[in-house]
């Protein structure tokens, strides 16, 4: 398999070579054009002989099949593989933005950037979870961002997808990733749990936070098992501002057994959307790693550990599912909301873990009433917070269990659409007031697109009845 | 079940764009070859391929006999499998129930039937495609492929890339490189998988007549030979008529229960 040196002005299968970008240990990346294609190009061309290391060839492998299945904004988009017995090549889109190494190498970021920066990453990882990828190998290198801030994860050479054949599985007798971000159930090679991804981006996140890793640089793979019984030192020690709810999500990512970590990279990201409603345990408030007697005893215990490491990777985790209830907070819909509570109240029953995301939707036009926008906004807030939270309270959920959201918006139904698309909600519970058009719209919109079921409650009597002059359908509203 | 194509993918040589069906262990299994030709047709197949086992312990051999024989003068292939062969040759080895159904099914076809399967070939190939019923290594010796182990066997026996093969009744899809041992997967439903040329395959395509992986729907595979990729497709079917068939034909009850189980 001689490859011919590749130059510039060469042509491949019709891609012109303009300029080589990069030089890699295992691949250069070229620019490339080919006229039928309208969107900035790059060309990744493996540089190794490979019959001198067959893992460079299966990694290589891997990443033409995966990159040719993963679509959407968080991969660059796929164009073309190249045949193993002429050229193996990869060409993509060329996404032109630094690597989360570039933009924070060797510095920390500022706590609101963590927070951006987490949000973006999580998402890219809920996407690729969805679409049945593992990337097993996320770092600050192969996290790009397009200009209009979205994450794009890169590089799928050790990557798993679920309903394809694993090229890797059987490959290697050594574990496979960086070991600076390596969750530990990849240290005894389990390739299928997708809170590995979680682990790597616990590592990440604490590195942008304290500008360390939480486990060092280890040289030698003895040391790298330390992360099965070695706590990290909690960020807030290392850098006092750390935000509660951001070291609780830092160190839940990075829990050695995989059950204690989130269960999916879609809850994950809805904490790092709202960090006011991360359930803060003994995590976010520790200062200190755990001290030397704990650590020993833990060392010594650490084959148990490794047991219940494997245990839990090896079982498929528990997905929290979300019910939003949508709360419509007239004053005359006293029934509606009673009906709305006893259904909400019953999917909660039936549905083990689930959380319930009470959401209320204020038109913007109300903000704009009072002169002093800002002060009024937030009172309006402050109340419509208070009336929701009292709304759900006879359910008596635990903090972790219930959310409280407004949203502001001129079209109902299409903020709770977005919100049910972007947290992945399970099941919407909507009232719908009798004899009322523009709420039986709203009803209708969120029925005919939600991505997920749909409960509509009416008033057990149906005698609920349209309100007059105290609230205005959205479109009509000045 | 097909997905969109995105980009292309870039291919030496011009193969004549193909889908091709593959059908293992009919077994006899009116309904469920009805069904899956049915999708297959409305997957726009080109070809079709029936790996072996066209009867036995189903109701309904005659019937199926004819059917293949007629998509085999359009131009279908056709492989021997063991139960098509114990047809003529009684001292093919079998457990009691599929003894008792071949006895059964030898009476209810006729001669040009009987000499149809007595004269079907043990492997067929084509380009880098090998069709047979059991295993590429002695193929008339029926080895069942459920591990690397007997698929790494079969690779040792050809030197076409693909194979092509059922009798175990589980789907399975195994590959293996030069320098790396057959490894093992499990097909998931309706999902593409890419054939990568640089790997050789060797898919057991499980039955469209009698499934055995808990799952009582025909399957079947479609190879997309421009894209060089294979579907394992599952295709539900009335497994209680076929069932019912067997009970009023007189076979083992057995025959018949295990069609709406899966089992």
């Amino acid at each position: 398999m001689a490859k011919a040196q590749l130059a510039v002005g060469m042509t491949i299968d019709g891609f012109h070579l303009e300029q080589r970008l990069h030089r890699g240990g295992m691949a250069d990346i070229w620019r490339v054009r080919r006229d039928d294609v309208d969107f900035p190009i790059i060309m990744k061309v493996p540089l190794l002989d490979f019959e001198g290391d067959i893992s460079l060839l299966v990694g290589f492998e891997v990443e033409q099949m995966i990159m040719a299945e993963v679509r959407g904004p968080h991969v660059p988009r796929w164009v073309a593989n190249g045949d193993f017995a002429v050229q193996p090549y990869i060409v993509m889109e060329y996404v032109d933005g630094p690597t989360l190494l570039k933009r924070y190498f060797d510095r920390v970021a500022p706590v609101s950037d963590v927070m951006t920066i987490g949000i973006a990453v999580a998402a890219a990882l809920a996407d690729l979870h969805d679409q049945h990828v593992l990337h097993l190998d996320l770092k600050p290198a192969n996290i790009l961002f397009r200009p209009t801030g979205e994450a794009v994860l890169i590089d799928f050479g050790l990557s798993r997808h679920e309903e394809l054949p694993d090229l890797l599985e059987e490959q290697f007798h050594r574990p496979t990733g960086t070991p600076d971000y390596m969750a530990p159930e990849q240290l005894f090679r389990v390739r299928s749990d997708k809170r590995s991804d979680i682990y790597a981006f616990g590592a990440i996140l604490y590195q942008l936070t304290t500008g360390r890793l939480p486990f060092g640089r280890p040289a030698r793979m003895k040391k790298v098992r330390r992360r099965v019984w070695r706590d990290p030192v909690p960020p807030r020690n290392l850098r006092p501002e750390t935000p509660p709810a951001l070291q609780e999500i830092i160190l839940r990512c990075l829990e050695p057994a995989p059950d204690a970590r989130y269960g999916s990279a879609t809850d994950l990201l809805f904490d790092l959307r709202h960090p006011d409603l991360v359930e803060l345990t003994e995590r976010a408030v520790r200062m200190q790693r755990s001290g030397w007697r704990t650590a020993l005893g833990r060392r010594l215990r650490a084959p148990m550990m490794i047991h219940k490491i494997l245990a839990s990777a090896t079982k498929p985790p528990p997905r929290p599912p979300i019910i939003l209830t949508a709360v419509d907070l007239r004053p005359d819909l006293e029934e509606l909301r009673q009906a709305l509570l006893e259904t909400a109240a019953s999917a909660l029953a039936n549905t083990p873990g689930a959380r319930l995301a009470c959401v209320n939707v204020m038109p913007t036009s109300l903000i704009g009433i009072d002169e002093n926008v800002d002060a009024a906004g937030e009172n309006i807030h402050v109340h419509r917070l208070a009336e929701l939270r009292s709304w759900a309270q006879p359910l008596q959920l635990p903090r972790g269990k219930v959310s409280y959201h407004l949203l502001e918006s001129r079209n109902v139904g299409a903020a709770i659409l977005d919100f049910a698309r972007s947290n992945h909600v399970h099941h919407i519970v909507i009232g719908a007031p009798m004899h009322e058009s523009h709420a039986g719209k709203v009803v209708a919109h969120v029925t005919g697109e939600a991505p997920c079921g749909v409960t509509v409650v009416r008033a057990a009597g149906g005698s609920s009845h349209v309100g007059k002059g105290d609230w205005q359908p959205p479109d009509q509203a000045a | 079940m097909q997905r969109r194509p995105r980009g292309r993918s870039v291919r030496r040589g011009s193969g004549i764009v193909m889908l091709i069906a593959l059908l293992a262990d009919i077994h006899a299994n009116r309904e469920a070859l009805t069904a899956c030709l049915a999708d297959a047709e409305g997957a726009k197949v080109d070809r079709y391929v029936f790996l072996g086992d066209l009867v036995g312990y189903g109701a309904d051999p005659d019937w199926v006999v004819d059917r293949v024989a007629g998509l085999v003068e359009a131009g279908a292939v056709v492989v021997r499998g063991n139960h098509d062969a114990a047809v003529a040759d009684p001292s093919e080895g079998m457990v009691a129930e599929a003894q008792e159904a071949i006895g059964w099914t030898r009476s209810r076809l006729d001669d040009p039937q009987k000499t149809f399967l007595a004269n079907l070939p043990l492997t067929v190939e084509e380009g880098d495609r090998l069709f047979v019923h059991a295993s590429a290594c002695a193929p008339d010796t029926w080895i069942y492929i459920f591990g690397a182990r007997e698929a790494e066997q079969s690779f040792m026996a050809t030197n076409r890339r693909l194979t092509f093969c059922g009798h175990t009744h589980f789907p399975a899809l195994f590959h293996a490189t030069a320098m790396t041992p057959a490894q093992r997967h499990l097909p998931a439903e309706g999902r593409p998988t890419p054939l990568l040329a640089q790997r050789r395959w060797l898919a057991v395509l499980g039955s469209v007549g009698q499934p055995r992986d808990r799952n009582p729907a025909a399957c079947y595979g479609l190879f997309d030979d421009m894209r060089n990729s294979l579907t394992y497709v599952r295709v539900p079917y009335d497994a209680d008529l076929a069932a019912r068939k067997i009970r009023a034909a007189g076979l083992p009850e057995i025959l018949a229960a295990r069609l709406t189980l899966g089992i």
